[in-house]
């Protein structure tokens, strides 16, 4: 039991010089920060991939990139934004604030949590270092399906390389947070009082012991073909081409939820915190997560519509059952604001984008779980905007919620308010300029993963307004990171519990000390931060709350 | 009672957190094997003739020998767990030992296996799944002999005893795994596959 241990780390001395303690660090807090250090790199890596993306698409004709470097550049931005920035920023938040939320000292392996760590930028670089590679960085989309997977350069074996590098950190990892999770909270942190921050990534980590082994196999499965000579996605040699979607998307939609999971966490927490209001259904919440864990793992092959191969009514039935769980999130969330006093603090701005834009992508979801639908629209920018409305629009303004509301917690300094409104209205104005238009692009025709197009075929406006609002989420992001830096050098002045939250992680000082708790408060409900706060107040001040 | 000393009883009883995630890697283990299994099964179905034509007879003697010696292996370490549970430091010794000799042995015979088969990795599909499939499998077993080599050291050095043995016992979880997965090898490409 971790609480009752003495602090042991406090006994060996720290190795001399900044740089050595970042590097050698076992402290979840720091290797939480590093998890978000690493990842906004790749972001900005992605990012800048996605503008010239963006540029080339702007008008018709080539300008800037030929066909073969855009193949490149959609395949490593989507591996990059999916491996290297969404799910490890989340797990870099997991790491930082699970052992706070639930009152632990640490996490339950300090030493593999360095590890699951440092495997995430050298697998990084490997994908990019394809770039170097004869005949470029892989070029067959972040899915690479076969026979083309089998057919490019060396690109592809170090994509391949790069990622069963980092679906091993993340199994590490994942395994890591469950047992942390479920061996190292508090004295009276029940499972049933964990903030649903936990909830998330306890899901999250489920899915991920489950789900990221079989891509690991796909992916040794195409490294053999590749370069030993087997056959498993051959058929001139008795393999099955379509084997490599169905081990693909086994692991990839559980995946799509890896991503999601631990982002509701945060904004369920942020809206139940600026509202004043407890959460809604807290047991609504872990049962959407739980349900939705288990439901994620029948509805792969709806991405497989389209083969002709794959039972279609079934695989439609479960694509519209996980909209369930998801629906009562949304009422969850729709509950926790309904007669709250809000305070439209940052983190809440993100919250509620993430609500409406969420939204959106999720009603998309549930269309093109018709095989109807899905036969229109597959593989046409219907899809592109979908993914983003989920996974920007989704994930990505939830990790920012996250950021606004942790950041104190983190670094000890507020940041500016008003650089986070500018980020935030230039972000979702500049996110529903980029995106939307995609949605009409797709269902005029328009196919995903082209660089050019023809004058003729009435694309062009929309493109231009989708190419500029790219721009503008560009500019919003470098608010932010403008925000960050600045504030960075301030003096550090929040104080314990900036948000009157309700979650542990803000009974102990803004940066915590390397302990995490001088002292932890009791724990007899779910919020005992917001507990302390109400028996501080005395009983007069407890029936205006 | 205070709330501490409940929750301190309660985690005593409860599995330890170096057990619980070796429980929780051989799950995902279990995951990545199933994958292979899954392939072979789409492919198999796929097939007009299994096994495929070319594919010389795979004789089952020595695959039969390297199963007994797994599975065999697992009761062996099993009574090496037992000892310690009993405090006998010297028994669990003996037992470690036997395991590792059958392990070792174990990885021997089967390369001896490879290079009597007459067929390669290159040859075809059966070859590709056999050989990825046993040698991905063999992989483990030399992990996990490596693993209770460790053991053993501790063992040796005295560092194991009745009340403290966790790496003992997460070591058989893996072993255990690793032998139920031979068995299912076996099966698939012995027992269930037509001569």
């Amino acid at each position: 039991m971790a609480v009752t241990q003495a602090p042991t780390r406090e006994l060996t001395p720290e190795p001399r010089g900044r740089l050595l303690v970042w590097l050698t660090t076992t402290d979840h807090k720091k290797i939480g920060i590093l998890y978000l250090v690493n990842s906004f790199s790749f972001f900005t890596v992605g990012g800048i991939f996605a503008l010239l993306m963006r540029t080339e698409l702007a008008r018709p004709g080539q300008q800037l990139i030929g066909a073969h470097a855009y193949n490149e550049l959609f395949t490593i931005h989507g591996t990059l934004m999916i491996f290297l920035v969404i799910f490890p920023i989340l797990a870099g938040l997991g790491n930082y604030f699970v052992p706070l939320q639930i009152g632990a000292l640490d996490m339950a392996f300090p030493r593999i949590n360095a590890l699951s760590f440092w495997l995430l930028p050298v697998g990084g670089l490997t994908i990019l270092s394809g770039f170097l590679a004869k005949g470029g960085a892989a070029a067959c989309g972040w899915t690479c399906y076969a026979p083309l997977n089998e057919q490019l350069g060396t690109g592809v074996d170090l994509w391949l390389a790069g990622l069963i590098l980092v679906g091993t950190a993340s199994i590490l990892g994942a395994i890591n947070f469950i047992v942390t999770i479920l061996r190292m909270r508090a004295p009276g942190m029940t499972m049933m009082r964990l903030p649903v921050f936990v909830w998330g990534i306890l899901a999250t980590s489920l899915l991920v012991i489950l789900a990221t082994p079989v891509f690991t196999a796909g992916l040794i499965m195409l490294f053999a073909d590749r370069r030993l000579g087997t056959s498993f996605f051959d058929p001139a040699h008795g393999g099955v081409a379509l084997l490599w979607q169905n081990v693909f998307w086994f692991f990839g939609h559980p995946e799509v939820y890896m991503l999601i999971l631990g982002a509701w966490g945060v904004v369920t927490e942020i809206l139940s915190v600026f509202s004043g209001r407890p959460i809604f259904s807290y047991r609504g919440v872990v049962l959407s997560f739980l349900m939705i864990t288990a439901l994620s793992f029948t509805v792969w092959a709806h991405h497989m519509f389209a083969t002709g191969a794959v039972e279609l009514p079934f695989f439609s039935i479960t694509t519209e059952l996980i909209s369930i769980p998801t629906g009562v999130l949304f009422f969850v969330w729709l509950g926790t604001l309904w007669k709250g006093k809000l305070r439209f603090e940052v983190p809440m701005l993100f919250a509620l984008g993430f609500i409406a834009l969420f939204l959106i992508g999720g009603i998309d979801g549930v269309w093109a779980a018709s095989p109807a639908m899905d036969f229109a629209i597959h593989d046409t920018y219907w899809v592109v905007a979908h993914l983003h409305y989920v996974l920007f629009g989704g994930t990505l303004f939830g990790i920012m919620a996250g950021m606004y509301y942790w950041f104190p917690k983190m670094s000890g300094r507020m940041l500016s308010r008003k650089l986070g409104q500018w980020h935030f209205w230039l972000q979702f104005i500049g996110f529903n300029v980029t995106f939307f238009p995609m949605h009409i692009l797709g269902l005029r025709g328009m196919p995903r993963r082209i660089a050019d197009y023809a004058p003729d075929r009435g694309w062009s406006f929309l493109n231009l307004v989708s190419t500029i609002g790219a721009f503008l989420i560009a500019i919003s992001l470098l608010i932010f990171f403008a925000n960050v830096l600045t504030t960075l050098r301030k003096p550090r002045s929040a104080p314990a519990d900036p948000w009157r939250a309700n979650t542990l992680e803000w009974a102990t000082s803004s940066p915590p000390p390397p302990h995490n708790f001088d002292a932890l408060p009791a724990i007899h409900s779910g919020r005992p931060v917001y507990d302390a706060r109400v028996a501080e107040a005395g009983p007069t001040d407890r029936g205006s709350r | 009672m205070s709330t501490a000393e409940i929750t301190d009883e309660r985690v005593a009883r409860a599995t330890s957190g170096p057990i619980l995630g070796m429980v929780l890697f051989v799950a995902s283990e279990a995951m990545f094997f199933a994958t292979f299994f899954g392939a072979y099964f789409t492919i198999r179905a796929a097939s007009p003739a299994w096994p495929p034509k070319g594919i010389p007879h795979l004789e089952i003697g020595i695959a039969t020998v390297l199963t007994v010696i797994l599975v065999s292996s697992s009761f062996v370490l099993q009574q090496g767990v037992r000892a310690i549970r009993r405090g006998d430091g010297r028994g669990l010794q003996a037992w470690l030992a036997g395991t590792l000799g059958l392990g070792i042995s174990f990885l021997g015979l089967q390369l001896y296996d490879y290079s009597q088969l007459g067929f390669g990795l290159k040859d075809g599909i059966f070859g590709t799944l056999f050989y990825v499939m046993t040698s991905l499998h063999m992989a483990h077993v030399f992990g996990g002999v490596v693993f209770l080599g460790l053991v053993f050291t501790q063992a040796r050095t005295g560092q194991l005893s009745r009340s403290r043995h966790e790496s003992l016992e997460a070591g058989a979880i893996y072993w255990h795994f690793v032998d139920v997965v031979w068995v299912g090898l076996y099966t698939v490409f012995y027992l269930l596959t037509p001569r």
